[in-house]
């Protein structure tokens, strides 16, 4: 039963993630990639990492997404122009990935551990959003405070990148 | 039930797809879609981690996820400023085509 949703939903997310690339018109990839982050949410959800799942569903497939959606509006993106396509470009990037492919799967087959099937969380107490924000604020403090930095940082300089005349 | 090499190599196709939307493609905000891909990717193979290695009191180890909120904060910024460099962008060369951007100075 878990390895049946745990396929359906993965196959999902690469099936919408393949849509992403392969579409021309910027918005239906945009609303392809919507749907794959829903799709990785609940992949998140058989990990049973709750927490990570209602965040990706809230800060991805909505905020981010808005976001992108927005900026394509405001630029009024239309369907792309087909136009030629230079082979020597899409060989090389076919090279890279494939040998990327490959040589993932290599590692993959050879890491130990790689068989083992899910553990049972035999803690009766494991709940995952009080403890990871029990980590994220005792163990994890500092980075945390950093980030909120990084985030004002961000905000500031959006502000001024957006300005009327760049000097 | 599936196993950690299952996810791992989920998460390595889903990195292979997201870099081949920055290779291949050339509209910028595709190429920016791509990038999200590979860090869902990178964060994919990090909860599949923290789920897989119980700490010896039989809870995951949360320093995965914790590491993963961090990420999708550093995405949501990194989004929020390559966008604006986008929109300035395009304010200057009315164009998102990759191509059509070849001088460091206009």
């Amino acid at each position: 039963m878990q390895l049946a949703l745990f396929w359906i939903f993965s196959l999902l997310m690469l099936l919408f993630a393949a849509g992403v690339v392969l579409l021309r018109n910027p918005v239906s990839s945009a609303m392809s990639l919507v749907m794959s982050f829903v799709a990785l949410a609940a992949v998140f959800v058989t990990l049973d990492a709750y927490f990570i799942a209602v965040v990706q569903v809230l800060v991805y497939a909505g905020a981010v997404m808005v976001l992108f959606l927005f900026i394509i509006m405001l630029l009024d993106l239309r369907e792309e122009k087909t136009r030629r396509v230079r082979l020597s470009a899409w060989v090389g990037g076919g090279l890279v990935i494939g040998g990327f492919v490959s040589a993932l799967v290599q590692v993959i087959s050879s890491l130990p551990g790689s068989g083992n099937t899910k553990p049972v969380v035999s803690n009766p107490e494991a709940n995952d959003v009080a403890l990871v924000g029990f980590t994220l604020f005792k163990d994890f403090n500092f980075p945390f405070q950093i980030i909120g930095v990084l985030l004002l940082v961000a905000t500031v300089g959006v502000v001024l990148l957006s300005r009327k005349e760049l000097k | 039930m599936p196993t950690l090499a299952h996810y791992l190599i989920v998460s390595g196709l889903l990195f292979s797809i997201g870099l081949a939307g920055v290779l291949l493609r050339r509209n910028i905000l595709i190429i920016f879609m791509g990038l999200e891909l590979m860090l869902n990717a990178a964060n994919l193979s990090l909860v599949a981690f923290s789920r897989f290695n119980l700490l010896p009191d039989g809870m995951p180890n949360y320093n995965g996820q914790v590491l993963v909120f961090f990420i999708i904060t550093v995405a949501a910024a990194e989004v929020a400023v390559g966008l604006a460099i986008i929109v300035a962008l395009f304010r200057a060369k009315q164009t998102t085509h990759v191509e059509d951007l070849n001088t460091l100075k206009f």
